[in-house]
């Protein structure tokens, strides 16, 4: 599976936020984008969503579902942990294994340490726990893309250790992850994009 | 189509959780209509006359009122997004919307208006007319709020908007959905069937307006 990028470029409001980006990104490996404020990380990654039409080039994805867009065969965990307060824990996942298709809903609580929360009201939990339920559904359905916006937000040590593991783990499996991050993520990236002037 | 059981589940255990779903409705529903004849005076007669329209049109404000709930939290939260990214119809997304809108929302309150149409002194022989129409006409009520819901998807408070952009569209569900209450039995079976149609037509194109609406938003 490889996805790649060519020539792209991104214009939101009138203004060109990145142009002229490409990089290929092949089965096992890691795209970190680093950039400052407003570079376009999470922009790029709403292209690579699907979630938007580049003003310039195109991105392309070969070995995947032919009849599918990468988004479509992607997770993107955005800023938003996209859970909703009312449910629990289990309730969150339990939709969102329905609604992407299946999955092992035990394996992802596990995986970011949420089991012992599972009937805990997602209002109860803290802003680390809430990127963690936001995390799970990495772990709960199998997509071959991951999209990451700044993952490791508000992620304490050891909730930290457990992204890197699960990113290694989905790495290892052949998948491919794209990741915006200001800071470490614990892990060799294989591929760096730098958007925005020089680093 | 279990992808959509489960959303269309999710959707109405946060209506029943959360509040603002049929209870709030119900409650908006009951104030207008105690406070009506206090404004209208206590005059039989007129409250009889009178009764049929005060029903449907605050059938139709109080469906308008949760409206902005179709989407709009979806939309804050990051939801939306992950449901516009997946292989899922995006149509059938939005169908699914309103229709939990209208199991949770606007069927209910159909069913109780007609028998709360009692404070308002109406006919009993046109209860049952009533209920039916309501019924019918509601989930057209719900379909065509949703249109409105996905096109004020980023404005914060748009429910005033809301309404601004579905009242309009509710005009036909509101002059068949009165002439069903005529109480004349040769025009309302054919009322009854052109409220049925506007259903009909709603549930085919408000989907794909919604649809069209949330894709121009999030792409």
């Amino acid at each position: 599976m490889q996805l790649s990028a060519e020539n792209l470029a991104c214009e939101r409001g009138g203004r060109t936020v990145f142009s002229n980006q490409n990089f290929t990104l092949g089965s096992g490996e890691l795209l970190q984008l680093t950039g400052p404020n407003g570079s376009g990380k999470s922009s790029l990654l709403r292209l690579l969503a699907s979630l938007g039409e580049p003003s310039h080039g195109r991105i392309s994805l070969a070995g995947g579902a032919p009849d599918m867009n990468p988004g479509q065969q992607a997770h993107y965990i955005a800023h938003s942990d996209a859970s909703k307060s009312a449910l629990t824990v289990t309730e969150n996942l339990i939709f969102w294994r329905d609604f992407l298709g299946g999955g092992d809903l035990m394996r992802a609580m596990q995986a970011v340490n949420l089991a012992a929360l599972a009937d805990y009201p997602a209002a109860l939990l803290s802003a680390g726990q809430r990127r963690r339920l936001a995390l799970a559904r990495l772990a709960l359905v199998p997509r071959a893309i991951w999209l990451l916006d700044e993952p490791s937000v508000g992620l304490d040590e050891s909730a930290q250790k457990l992204l890197a593991a699960l990113m290694n783990g989905h790495l290892r499996e052949g998948g491919l992850i794209v990741a915006a991050t200001h800071v470490p993520l614990g892990l060799n990236p294989d591929k760096n994009l730098h958007l925005g002037g020089t680093p | 189509m279990k992808l959509l059981l489960a959303l269309l589940r999710r959707d109405l255990i946060l209506a029943a959780r959360q509040g603002g779903g049929v209870g709030t409705a119900l409650g908006f529903f009951l104030t207008v209509l105690v406070l009506l004849p206090i404004g209208i005076g206590p005059d039989q007669v007129t409250l009889q006359r009178l009764a049929p329209g005060i029903l449907w049109i605050t059938l139709l404000l109080s469906v308008l009122l949760s409206a902005d709930r179709i989407f709009q939290q979806d939309f804050e939260d990051g939801s939306l997004e992950i449901m516009v990214m997946a292989p899922a119809s995006l149509e059938l997304v939005a169908l699914t919307k309103a229709i939990a809108h209208w199991l949770s929302t606007s069927l209910p309150l159909s069913i109780a208006a007609p028998f709360l149409g009692i404070l308002l002194n109406l006919r009993t022989e046109i209860i049952w007319p009533l209920t039916l129409a309501m019924v019918l006409g509601s989930s057209a009520l719900s379909l065509l709020a949703s249109i409105g819901a996905s096109l004020t998807l980023n404005l914060r408070r748009g429910g005033l908007l809301i309404s601004i952009l579905v009242l309009p569209l509710y005009v036909p569900v509101l002059v068949f959905g009165m002439s069903a209450t005529t109480g004349n039995p040769e025009v309302i079976a054919p009322s009854l069937l052109i409220l049925a149609a506007i259903t009909l037509a709603s549930l085919v194109l408000a989907p794909i307006a919604a649809a069209a609406a949330l894709r121009a938003y999030l792409k």
